[in-house]
């Protein structure tokens, strides 16, 4: 357990703490961003670094901002808004709990089964372009013509809406 | 000879580390490669300010700065004291440690992305496996912190700024990342300096760079045209549109948080343009194989310093569009045609080298371009246009 294991750890929980604390949405939406960097700091630290970008590129370049855009576009901007989430704090602390305990129980059970491995593994980002390639290549490209017709879908849907005018 | 000025920093760097002991190595090594780059962007930022106002002022008939030193080249030290020495205002309801964050995160994120740019040959901070992938990860932090100067502001021209920039950014991330696909594609690697590698070599005197094939031109184009979006200016700058929102997400920031949100916006322009030349004007080869003997740094900022006069010569010259026009753009013409592009490279790889394969690819892009273009502007015809509310 190193220096910069305890910082990113710290800054992770504390992001997410805030996220699940603070009064404001927006403030919530930062924070939450905040603690999703420090688990991409924490997956680069492990030697994952396509997961890692992945992470920052998804939850914050696409996931935050459709979160912020969400909040403006339903509410006002008022900074007093209150944080519905407040009201279910017992379930969500029962729910928490017995995440935490299904999730200790399987890491307790798992790693005395099998040795821990010490050594990062090396060239990962194209292990893992070799591993789409050939031993996943028909999900990837399942998903992949799936993503395509979304996306071509969602310019279709903006294409007709002012037919004639303009 | 050549080889040793062509090294000449590394050279310098190495020679300097001799005289660390060998604990404190790793940390002297990251500030020395860190420290040139941070200095080096910002005066860069500099001269590209006095070059674009001259620049600016030559189109519009105009002298342009002429007051501060030889020929107005003092003038950023005048903008840099003056924007020092103004008052600091933060607005009463703004909020204040947001309000304070956004530039510090836009400006971190804006030097951030310039550890996987090669400036030269062995001349890069960190040679990372998934370079590509990072540059576009921090790039959308960058997002990030314009929602939060808008939103913090608490102020409508601000908001209404933050979502303009929020919403073109995001439009045009789309074409961008799409076209450096097919670069990844041909070079098989996301790393910046494979990717440089892999363009190395001349055939006569000409050099393998990818924009010198159809679906390279093809890309380049729609990268530069979606990084002039992603940097928020002319014919794009709708999110600054000083005629209408006066300047958009950072319009309650004075004195120097001002300067640094300019700072970043300049910093972005200059690195996406260094991933356009490393994707696809060869990195810091020379384009001629007679010229190979000038080092590759000057090579590095002269493509670089071509591309910035060719953005000043842009806003120099086309009007702003509309929110419409704006999107319409992206997502009806450059999305279609950059996963057109893709599938060019894809039958570029696959057919043999020769004239044929310049046919079918060149035939592919330039029929969809013809009738997406065509698709563009069905439905629109141009005449005098009438004004419901004002008139």
């Amino acid at each position: 357990m190193t220096i910069s294991f305890l910082l990113l750890a710290a800054i992770t929980i504390i992001g997410t703490a805030a996220a699940m604390t603070l009064k404001n949405l927006v403030h919530c939406v930062l924070a939450l961003s905040l603690g999703l960097v420090g688990l991409a700091a924490l997956y680069l630290q492990l030697g994952a670094q396509f997961v890692g970008f992945t992470q920052i590129l998804v939850y914050v370049g696409a996931v935050a901002i459709l979160a912020a855009f969400a909040i403006m576009m339903t509410r006002s901007a008022d900074p007093t808004a209150s944080n519905a989430a407040a009201s279910f704090r017992a379930s969500g602390a029962l729910i928490a709990v017995l995440v935490f305990a299904v999730l200790a129980w399987a890491t307790i059970s798992g790693t005395s089964a099998q040795p821990i491995f010490t050594a990062a593994p090396e060239g990962s980002v194209g292990q893992v372009g070799a591993a789409l390639m050939h031993r996943f290549v028909l999900p990837l490209e399942v998903i992949g013509l799936l993503l395509t017709a979304a996306l071509i879908g969602a310019g279709i849907l903006a294409m007709d809406e002012h037919r004639g005018t303009r | 000879m050549f080889e040793t000025i062509d090294q000449i920093f590394v050279l310098i760097k190495h020679w300097l580390l001799g005289y660390v002991p060998g604990m404190a190595q790793p940390l002297i090594s990251a500030i020395l490669s860190v420290v040139p780059v941070v200095i080096a962007f910002p005066l860069l930022f500099a001269i590209t300010t006095v070059l674009e106002r001259k620049g600016l002022g030559r189109m519009q008939n105009r002298y342009g700065p002429n007051r501060t030193g030889w020929f107005g080249i003092l003038q950023p030290m005048a903008d840099g004291i003056k924007s020092l020495t103004k008052e600091d205002i933060v607005p009463r309801t703004a909020d204040q440690l947001v309000h304070f964050l956004a530039p510090v995160v836009m400006v971190i994120a804006s030097f951030l992305v310039y550890a996987v740019v090669p400036l030269g040959r062995n001349m890069v901070i960190a040679d990372l496996n998934a370079g590509v992938l990072f540059f576009f990860a921090i790039g959308s932090m960058v997002e990030l912190s314009v929602f939060m100067a808008g939103w913090s502001s608490h102020s409508k021209y601000s908001l209404l700024g933050a979502m303009r920039a929020i919403a073109q950014m995001i439009s045009y991330e789309m074409p961008l990342v799409l076209a450096s696909v097919v670069v990844i594609m041909a070079a098989g690697s996301l790393s910046t300096v494979t990717i440089v590698n892999m363009q190395a070599g001349y055939t006569g005197i000409w050099p393998h760079w990818y924009v010198f094939t159809p679906w390279g031109i093809t890309g380049f184009i729609i990268f530069m045209i979606a990084a002039t979006a992603e940097s928020n200016r002319c014919p794009f700058d709708m999110p600054e549109g000083e005629s209408e929102i006066i300047a958009g997400y950072f319009i309650e920031y004075s004195g120097f948080k001002f300067a640094l949100f300019f700072l970043a916006e300049y910093l972005g322009m200059f690195a996406t343009s260094a991933m356009a030349i490393t994707f696809f004007l060869g990195g810091w080869a020379a384009p001629f194989s007679f010229l190979t003997w000038i080092p590759s740094y000057v090579w590095f900022f002269g493509k670089l310093l071509t591309i910035i006069c060719a953005f000043i010569w842009v806003r120099g010259t086309l009007p702003r569009l509309r929110m419409d026009q704006l999107m319409n753009f992206a997502w009806k013409f450059m999305l279609p045609l950059s996963l057109i592009n893709i599938v060019g490279a894809g039958i570029w790889h696959f057919m043999p080298a020769g004239f044929t394969r310049w046919g079918v690819v060149s035939l592919l892009i330039l029929l969809s371009c013809v009738l997406l273009s065509r698709g563009l502007r069905r439905n629109k015809w141009f005449h005098v246009r009438t004004y419901r509310f004002a008139s």
